[in-house]
């Protein structure tokens, strides 16, 4: 039932320095961009630019059923492959449908170029019909904007806009066009090279502040390396792991490098902050030495910054230096590449150690080794005949397996998500960190799945998100796109009732959603079904196993799954917010115990 | 808090200024004066910002700063290394027993009498801030009726451009 091959050739697409408007000047930039997919949803600014668009014949439009979906597809798009994505809007509400996924987009640094229709330029200003200033509207979320009224600059702008979006610390641009450029006549010439005077990301590390670095890890006592989502982005997995193998040094993965070292890695320690691990908590609270790679000291791992790591010497290697020394005075900043910095790391270490200065870290790795083994990570049976929400998402995890690319939507479900399922592999954890989106699960699956299509594509959502975008179900099933989709349902916004069942005496205000606990509105099984998906429920953990399996057998249509859980399991461990990690709490109002000889 | 200006290049496009002034105001850092206006290049125009912070988010103004694609340069003009100008028109009560006062503070301020009425007189002067308080301090006796004074501009000092020296950020 897919839809994306071209119309036979009657409008033969015009040749580079050949005239042609402006929107076919557009369409040639994007292949020429080597664009393989965009999502998008025409309108009346756009609509010249969905002419030509149909005929091309190496980039694939996927006609989304909300702009936001269009979004969130791209952004996982290109969480699972590396690359830009892209994302296509008409103006006006078109346009601002997109603010969402673009701030997601600038929050996490994904990569992401989004093209939005404008109106006539002789109408900017005007209130003209469907006129938004997009631009105005997205200068604070977006790395950088354009607007277009000019078809000549359209290959140059396309070009630029990828070089932005792709390089340095990645992140949404947005192409504002308008309408009159895509009618207009121009004629297109792909620039030679990019020439951005105020755009020159520093990869390069300086090699004097890598060997300092270097110097202060070997002589540590209780090092940590801090983990970043920037690993990830630079595709450093290789060279993390060289590192930790090297050094024998504990790893902590934020939730965003989630799989930049395996977990399973004996030396991880697994994530730190709000809903971290103890030990991963505890380790950066007690270290003399934080090594952070790409990450950037954000409030959900610090806690309370006042009392965050208070003995740590801090190594900062980030590409953006803007993140050096913005939470956290940096001892050593360094400007780079993960890849770059690491590389350069591990010579400078080797070299020391052959000089003989290398500090012994069993008693470090005594102390950590007794907090992973008296404070692991558990769940709380739930009552009799209730499913456990955190064992769902951990069969999900063994039967598919670490290959399998895991999407979520955001709440109680995403941190059990980051904490239960098997990441070995960078690009296979793909959710919102930095902005939180609810409703990101299902499109982002989407666009995951377009760009893995070889790979088993999961999104864990909640019943609260999935109410938010799961139209793009209709765009799946049409355009052979088989997610699988788990509904953790506890027919509740899970993580604001937690937080009311911990700080506001159980009041429930507005957390009820009807969705399985006396009523289904919706009925997820029907839902599905009505969209041509399949539907499945399981309420049972008797019927657990089998109805994954059933999930797994099934990959031509996209599968939902309304997993039946247990209304009152708690994300546990949790540093409340404003809160020191020294307070984390492993279960209502209990802390751990700990030695007094620190 | 203290004072820091900062000559900020950047390219001569429609939209910059609110750019800057946006990054200012979300990350909340404090601005108390920002002129803008072309340079020897037609392509760049320069941005004068003082800016009310302590020294350690100054650091962080100026990398937020760089991070926006149309910022091309910035380095902070230190008092002692440049020379920092505003200006001022200013609009004081002067009636015929003190008009004469009013003439001799403003000459000793090497200002200008830019317009007279039989009640006012309106002045205009330039120099460095510090000049220019000092000036208003004098004039205020009299009763000032109103007053307008212009962004701080700087240029620094010695034969070298901000746009031909190699890229050294504040």
């Amino acid at each position: 039932m897919s839809g994306h091959r071209p119309t036979p050739d009657h409008h033969r697409s015009p040749q580079p320095g050949e005239p042609m408007t402006g929107a076919q000047s557009l369409v040639r930039s994007l292949e020429t961009q080597g664009v393989d997919v965009v999502f998008g949803i025409p309108g009346g600014a756009i609509l010249p630019l969905y002419d030509p668009l149909m005929d091309s014949r190496s980039v694939r439009h996927i006609l989304v059923r909300h702009e936001q979906g269009a979004g969130h597809a791209a952004e996982g798009y290109a969480q699972a492959t590396g690359r830009v994505g892209v994302c296509i809007a008409t103006s006006g509400p078109g346009a601002t449908n997109l603010v969402t996924p673009i701030a997601d987009a600038y929050m996490d640094s994904v990569p992401m170029v989004a093209i939005t229709g404008q109106v006539a330029s002789n109408l900017i200003g005007t209130d003209g019909f469907q006129e938004a200033d997009i631009s105005g509207i997205t200068i604070p979320i977006t790395k950088h904007n354009y607007l277009i009224t000019d078809p000549a600059d359209i290959p140059r702008t396309i070009a630029e806009a990828f070089h932005i979006a792709g390089t340095g610390r990645p992140g949404p641009v947005l192409v504002d066009v308008a309408k009159d450029a895509l009618q207009a006549g121009t004629v297109f010439r792909w620039p030679e090279r990019i020439d951005l005077p105020g755009y020159r990301p520093v990869t390069r590390p300086h090699s004097k502040q890598v060997r300092e670095a270097a110097r202060l890890l070997v002589q540590s006592r209780r090092p940590v390396l801090y983990v970043g989502g920037g690993v990830i982005k630079a595709r450093a997995s290789v060279q993390l792991r060289r590192l930790a193998d090297l050094t024998g040094a504990p790893v902590v993965t934020t939730l965003m490098a989630r799989g930049a070292l395996p977990d399973s890695h004996p030396q991880h320690l697994g994530m730190p902050g709000m809903h971290g691990t103890v030990a991963a908590v505890t380790a950066l609270q007690k270290a003399d030495l934080l090594i952070s790679l790409g990450a950037r000291f954000d409030d959900r791992v610090t806690g309370k910054l006042s009392t965050f790591a208070p003995d740590a010497i801090i190594v900062h290697a980030d590409i953006d230096p803007a993140e050096i020394s913005k939470n956290r005075v940096a001892d050593v900043p360094i400007v780079g590449d993960c890849r770059e910095v690491l590389d350069e790391l591990i010579a400078a270490v080797e070299v020391e150690f052959a000089a003989g200065r290398r500090t012994d870290l069993a008693s470090w790795w005594a102390q950590l080794d007794a907090w992973r083994k008296t404070y692991p990570l558990g769940f709380a049976e739930p009552p009799a005949g209730e499913l456990a929400p955190q064992r769902v998402i951990q069969r999900i995890g063994e039967i598919t397996g670490p290959d399998g690319v895991y999407v979520s939507g955001v709440g109680q479900h995403q941190m059990w998500s980051s904490q239960f399922l098997p990441f070995e592999k960078p690009n296979n954890w793909v959710n919102s960190g930095g902005l939180g989106t609810m409703g990101f699960g299902v499109p982002a699956a989407m666009g995951a799945k377009v760009g893995r299509p070889d790979s088993v594509v999961w999104t864990i959502d909640g019943d609260g998100c999935f109410q938010m975008t799961n139209q793009e179900l209709a765009t799946c099933v049409i355009n052979d796109i088989p997610i699988k989709v788990a509904v953790i349902n506890n027919s509740s916004l899970g993580m604001v009732r937690q937080w009311q069942t911990l700080f506001y005496s159980e009041r429930y205000s507005n957390t009820d959603l009807h969705t399985s606990v006396g009523s289904r509105i919706p009925d997820f099984v029907r839902l599905a079904e009505a969209y041509g998906a399949v539907g499945l429920r399981c309420e049972r953990s008797e019927d657990l196993d089998a109805t994954i399996e059933k999930a797994m057998s099934i990959n031509d249509v996209p599968v939902v799954v309304d997993f039946v859980v247990h209304r009152d399991a708690m994300v546990w461990p949790m540093v409340p917010a404003g809160v020191s990690n020294d307070d984390i709490q492993i279960a209502k109002g209990l802390s751990p115990t700990w030695d007094r000889e620190d | 808090m203290s004072k820091h200006t900062l000559s900020v290049l950047v390219e001569n496009r429609p939209g910059v200024l609110t750019r800057v002034a946006g990054l200012f105001a979300r990350r909340s850092f404090n601005i108390h004066s920002l002129a803008v206006g072309p340079t020897e290049h037609p392509d760049i125009s320069r941005m004068t910002v003082v800016v009310d912070v302590e020294e350690l988010p100054l650091e962080q103004v100026t990398k937020q700063l760089n991070k926006l694609v149309s910022v091309i340069k910035i380095v902070e003009l230190e008092a002692t290394a440049s020379v920092q100008r505003e200006l001022l028109l200013v609009k004081v009560r002067a009636d015929q027993q003190t008009r004469g006062q009013v003439f001799e503070t403003a000459q000793m301020f090497k200002a200008r009498i830019v317009d007279v009425a039989p009640d006012s007189i309106t002045i205009e002067v330039t120099g460095n801030p510090d000049k220019l308080d000092s000036f208003r301090q004098l004039l205020e006796p009299f009763g000032i009726r109103e007053m307008v004074q212009s962004g701080l501009v700087g240029i620094g000092r010695g034969g070298r451009s901000i746009t031909d020296r190699a890229l050294r950020s504040a």
